[in-house]
């Protein structure tokens, strides 16, 4: 598959990144990984006019943990999530969501804002940032602002980042508690067919796939919080999703797969 | 019959050494079609049809001659005049088939999403798929025909002037009173219905041609990512009107085809007119995502099996049903691909009467045609899916209901009751082997354990025995079946002065390995190094004769040649050595490159003195030429006939449905073995490629027509985390057909392992009343079938 022809700019920094989508408007779009978006491009679906390079701002890559807050750069890659020893310390779900993603290329390549901005509801990463409680921040001509991840993703692939913003890091707090990933595919670089992140026991409890955005399951967490075993939380965890039909699965069986994957997450939870 | 009766004495063959071709292909050295620098080439894209059915209402080009570096563009209408003749369909299996015209490019209606209805010619890649944007076609979309039962009714007939969709039938019941009279007669009466869904070969380098013509006499050279650059250059001779000495036809490196390159495709014949057309290279490479509509596609049909057995389930008779789906149009060996398979749906059972007819029709999909193992997985997946059946109905275990089947090894040579002889066999053997590898007694304990315990977690062991017919073929069998070709191979062998050696062969490799096996026969034979042995291939002006590579037919059709000309060039070596010795050329024998005179150790010569000799010419017996070397063409009387036991375990989450494939156990038989790890390498791709279709690859098409899994994010093609390690090992019956003793082996692990998992499927899920499975049994598909059995917790 041939794109269409594109300029190419790089931004070696969050300010040149915001500079450089000021400069070129609203047809410009951010390279990360391009993992998602080179894909796009090949199939002429998407056709930016210009790229934005961000491949070597080192200021939006890394992983560090401040007393209770946990801090990644979006430009860091779900291979450099999955191997730090940190993040295993500090946000164990994290790390562990990040190997399940793709396969080893995808993930050298992939970032974990690409992800997030990119707002698939299949995607793993938004999932385990929404049930950590994650809060985003974008950066714009105007500086920068703090996203809560429950109000982030807006659509299908859709998000609330303005088309000038640039995703540069991602909060979360430190979350030691009982926690899982549920992922059910077919082959191991696949994307979920339906997916559940436990995160703190059951205090929080996403859902991948099971609608147009990644979704917080909140009766689940309602559940729990009252005092609910898995398999009665469990029972509620497809109740206000709106699941979508493809070759791998129907509404139905996805409505069935979200029950028991969420009742296996939250045993595995300590639920 | 001997089971290690080898005819290799140099201590090279048998060896597991490594593959010559390796170092090329892991370092990137090899070039593929793609790889090819052709300054001044001009690419080829082509508008495809967005609908599975519809009228060509007219196409205007006239935009994309404004997108810059678009050379030109061309309707199926503008290149109407160009074609000698329709794409070439080589099968014509009965003398009434229909067989509608089908263009490179279509004229006045598209027939399948993928159908080709314009070009674009253009000075880059880019420039040519920025001008297909350009094309607009008014098309005038019909109802599109899916299903194959829905092509069967006529309710739409796609070729208006062939009046139905129905391509062919053809039967072959030699007995049909004896086989009515055994259903009448039977215990047990099994009749099941399977259906194949297509799929879609996945090569790791889709297609791709370039075309460079000599502007001053005619010549040109067609390079092909093809299995068949031999069949393809007669077949675009006469497709275009080419003089057939004036084209070469190279394959390059060839990324895998699994037979979805055994064809002559619009793309080749189109890029050949255009450089023909413009004066200049002219290159096409396939995309991913295009390959999964314009490439050939496998299976699709629809089978009933009967299975008529006495009380003990010894089978007395086996009828089978075909509803095949071709496509929208015949392509190469399109129709004979059922047929391949008519004579196995008995498998490797002893049965006296049998009954197959295939129905095949036209549907608005691409085109189906040969996909490893074609026609034969097909039949060993029923034959196999029905034992199981029949094993139920009997009360007898699914391996005791084969013990009680097969052909018994003093049988053999087998008159089998569709007309074939089996070449040779012993079947038990590696059934108990297969049995032994998984470790059959403690895995059936453990199952009965966990079904004990009301686990949700099930376990299912599947049997799959096979015996295929591959090694294409004897010529006159193959004109018996009207097909159009021979099925010979021809082989040179060459010693040059210095003792290097040259092999040059009609097959075909495009990743198997022939360059080692070829290497490794010569030199066991000559005595010298196989590093030392060249084996030329894929371009006819180097290889001019030859049939290519398909069928598991290299090897003990193209092998052979190679062995029988070494025999002819050692014939030749040992009468000039005799005069250079003056002895009897009877009396002198090869070993370790040396000629020697039997009782006399002292007199010797080595092959390199005589090759130098046979060179120079100063001294040769009268009436002997100089040089050293042979040509064969063989033309083999018989099929081989493989065979094996492949046993597969799953174990089933009866709550989500999920299938986790956890051993394999194979004992094959491919008589003797050449290199023992391209076997191996063989089976393991072959299993794996099976065990695609049992469960995850499915071409999926919309009630439209439209392929919903044309890329590799949906079209399920397993990686190596899917793998298992497998236990495999095999037993050695050699044929009789051939001098090596050899039988194919490129396809038996495709044609045994989709049973053997869905016969294991099956097999965990009988406690919950689930008797049969679609394919792939996916999660959804598995789980629905729990449900609809009634059970399933949740
Ligand atoms: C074969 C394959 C398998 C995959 N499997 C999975 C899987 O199993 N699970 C899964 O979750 N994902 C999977 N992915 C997707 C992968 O995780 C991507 O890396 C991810 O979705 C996007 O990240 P990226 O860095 O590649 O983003 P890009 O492709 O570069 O960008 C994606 C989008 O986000 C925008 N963007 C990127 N960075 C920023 C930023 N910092 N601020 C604002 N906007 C930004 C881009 O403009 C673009 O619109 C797979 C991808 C492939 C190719």
């Amino acid at each position: 598959m041939i794109p269409a022809a594109v300029g190419y700019v790089r931004a070696d920094s969050a300010e040149a990144a915001v500079a450089a989508l000021g400069e070129h408007g609203d047809e410009a779009k951010l390279l990360a990984g391009g993992q998602s978006l080179i894909p796009l491009m090949r199939l002429r679906l998407a056709r930016p006019s210009v790229l934005v390079d961000m491949g070597r701002a080192e200021d939006l890559r890394g992983i560090s943990v401040d007393g209770d807050t946990v801090s990644i750069g979006a430009l860091t890659s779900h291979s450099a999530l999955e191997h730090s020893v940190e993040l295993a310390a500090a946000c164990p779900l994290l790390a562990h969501v990040a190997s399940q993603v793709g396969d080893p290329a995808v993930r050298h390549r992939g970032t974990l804002g690409g992800s997030l901005a990119h707002a698939d509801p299949a995607s793993d990463l938004p999932a385990a940032v929404l049930a950590l409680g994650g809060t985003l921040v974008a950066t714009g001509p105007g500086g920068s602002r703090e996203i809560a991840a429950s109000d982030f993703f807006t659509g299908f692939l859709e998000s609330a980042l303005a088309s000038d913003e640039v995703l540069t890091t991602v909060h979360l707090p430190v979350s030691t508690g009982g926690w899982a990933y549920q992922k059910f595919n077919r082959r191991a670089q696949d994307w979920a067919i339906v997916g559940v992140a436990v995160a703190e026991g059951g205090a929080g409890v996403s859902l991948v796939n099971m609608g147009s955005t990644p979704l917080r399951a909140a009766a689940v967490e309602a559940a729990v919080a009252g005092g609910a075993g898995a398999s009665d939380a469990a029972a509620v965890a497809a109740d206000g999703t709106e699941p979508p039909t493809d070759n791998n699965a129907d509404g139905a069986y996805r409505e069935h797969l979200v029950r028991v994957l969420t009742e296996r997450a939250l045993v595995a939870a300590g639920a | 019959m001997t089971i290690t009766e080898t005819p290799f004495a140099g201590g090279i063959v048998g060896e597991a050494r490594l593959r010559k071709e390796d170092p090329a292909l892991l370092t990137g050295e090899a070039k593929f079609i793609d790889d090819l620098d052709l300054p001044g080439a001009l690419w080829v894209a082509c508008v495809r049809s967005p609908h599975a059915h519809a009228r060509i209402n007219g196409v205007d080009t006239s935009e994309a001659l404004a997108v810059d570096g678009v050379v030109a563009a061309y309707s199926g209408e503008d290149l109407a005049d160009t074609w000698v003749a329709p794409l070439p369909c080589a099968w014509p299996v009965t003398d009434d088939m229909n067989n509608p015209a089908h263009f490179p490019v279509a004229q006045g209606k598209a027939n399948y999403a993928g159908d080709i209805v314009a070009v674009v010619v253009a000075t880059s890649r880019y420039a040519a798929a920025d001008g297909l944007e350009g094309v607009v076609v008014d098309y005038e979309p019909l109802d599109a025909v899916v299903s194959i039962e829905d092509a069967e009714s006529d309710r739409v007939v796609i070729h208006e002037d062939l009046g139905t969709n129905v391509s062919y039938e053809w039967p072959l019941i030699p007995d049909p009173e004896g086989v009515d009279a055994a259903f009448e007669a039977a215990t047990h009466h099994i009749t099941e219905t399977y259906v194949h869904q297509r799929l879609i070969p996945a090569p790791m380098e889709p297609r791709g041609v370039a075309v460079v013509p000599a502007p001053h006499n005619g010549d040109m050279t067609l390079y092909s990512s093809t299995q068949i650059p031999h069949v393809l250059k007669v077949m675009a001779a006469l497709t275009l009107g080419v003089p057939e000495q004036k084209l070469r036809v190279i394959a390059p490196s060839v990324g895998g085809g699994f037979g979805c390159k055994l064809n002559v495709y619009a793309e080749e014949i189109l890029c050949m007119a255009l450089a023909q057309r413009h004066g200049v290279p002219v290159r096409w490479t396939e995309s991913r995502t295009e390959a999964a509509g314009s490439t050939i596609q496998g299976r699709a049909q629809r089978q009933t099996i009967e299975l008529a057995a006495d009380a003990d389930g010894k089978l007395t008779a086996v009828r089978a049903t075909l509803l095949a789906d071709m496509g929208a149009y015949l392509q190469l060996v399109a129709p004979g691909v059922p047929l391949l398979g008519a004579f196995l749906y008995h498998g490797l059972y002893d049965v006296p009467l049998y009954s197959f007819t295939c129905k095949s029709v036209f549907t608005n999909l691409t085109p189906t045609d040969a996909y490893r193992g074609a026609g034969r997985p097909e039949a060993t997946y029923a034959i196999e899916r029905g034992m199981d059946a029949l094993a139920v109905a009997v009360g007898v275990g699914a391996d005791e209901i084969r013990s009680r089947n097969f052909i018994p090894t003093e049988k053999f040579p087998y008159d089998s009751p569709a007309g074939l002889v089996f070449d040779s066999g012993n079947y038990q053997p590696a059934l108990d082997r297969a049995k032994e590898l998984i470790g059959w007694d403690a895995r059936m304990a453990e199952q009965a354990e966990r079904r004990a315990a009301g686990s949700t977690t099930h376990l299912g062991i599947g049997i799959s025995t096979y015996v295929e017919m591959c090694g294409l073929a004897p010529s006159r069998v193959l004109a018996s079946l009207n097909y159009g070709a021979g099925g010979w191979e021809s082989a040179t062998v060459r010693v040059l002065p210095t003792c290097k050696v040259q092999v040059v062969t009609g097959a075909t490799p495009h990743g198997q390995g022939h360059e080692t096996c070829w290497s490794m026969i010569v030199a066991d034979r000559l005595g010298v190094d196989p590093d030392d042995v060249e084996v030329l291939h894929s371009d006819t002006a180097i290889s001019p004769l030859g049939m290519d590579t398909y069928g598991s037919r290299s090897l003990s059709v193209g092998g052979t040649a190679i062995w029988m000309a070494t025999e002819k060039v050692v014939e030749k070596a040992a009468t000039i050595a005799a005069h250079m010795l003056e002895a009897n050329p009877e009396d002198l024998e090869l070993t370790g490159g040396v000629f020697s005179v039997k009782g006399s150790p002292d007199a010797e010569v080595p092959l390199a003195g005589v090759a130098f000799a046979a060179f120079t010419a100063h001294d040769l017996p009268d009436g002997v030429e100089p040089n050293l070397q042979a040509q064969v063409t063989w033309d083999p009387p018989n099929f081989t006939f493989p065979f094996g036991a492949h046993i597969a375990v799953v174990e089933i989450d009866e709550v989500t449905g999920a299938v986790d494939l956890i051993d394999y156990a194979a004992c094959d038989d491919c008589g003797n073995q050449i290199n023992p790890m391209i076997v191996e390498g063989q089976i393991h791709g072959g299993i794996v490629q099976g065990v695609a279709q049992a469960l995850w690859e499915e071409a999926v098409y919309d009630e439209d027509g439209q392929c919903r899994s044309a890329n590799l994010a949906d079209y399920l093609v397993p990686s190596a985390a899917e793998c298992i390690d497998m236990k495999l090992d095999h037993t050695v019956t050699p044929s009789p057909t051939n001098p090596m003793g050899v039988k194919g082996i490129g396809e038996a692990g495709t044609i045994a392992s989709t049973p053997a998992v869905m016969n294991a499927v099956v097999n965990a899920l009988r406690p919950l009343g689930v008797t049969g499975m679609a394919m792939p049994a996916s999660p959804m598909t598995v789980r629905r079938a729990i449900e609809a059995a009634g059970g399933g917790a949740s």
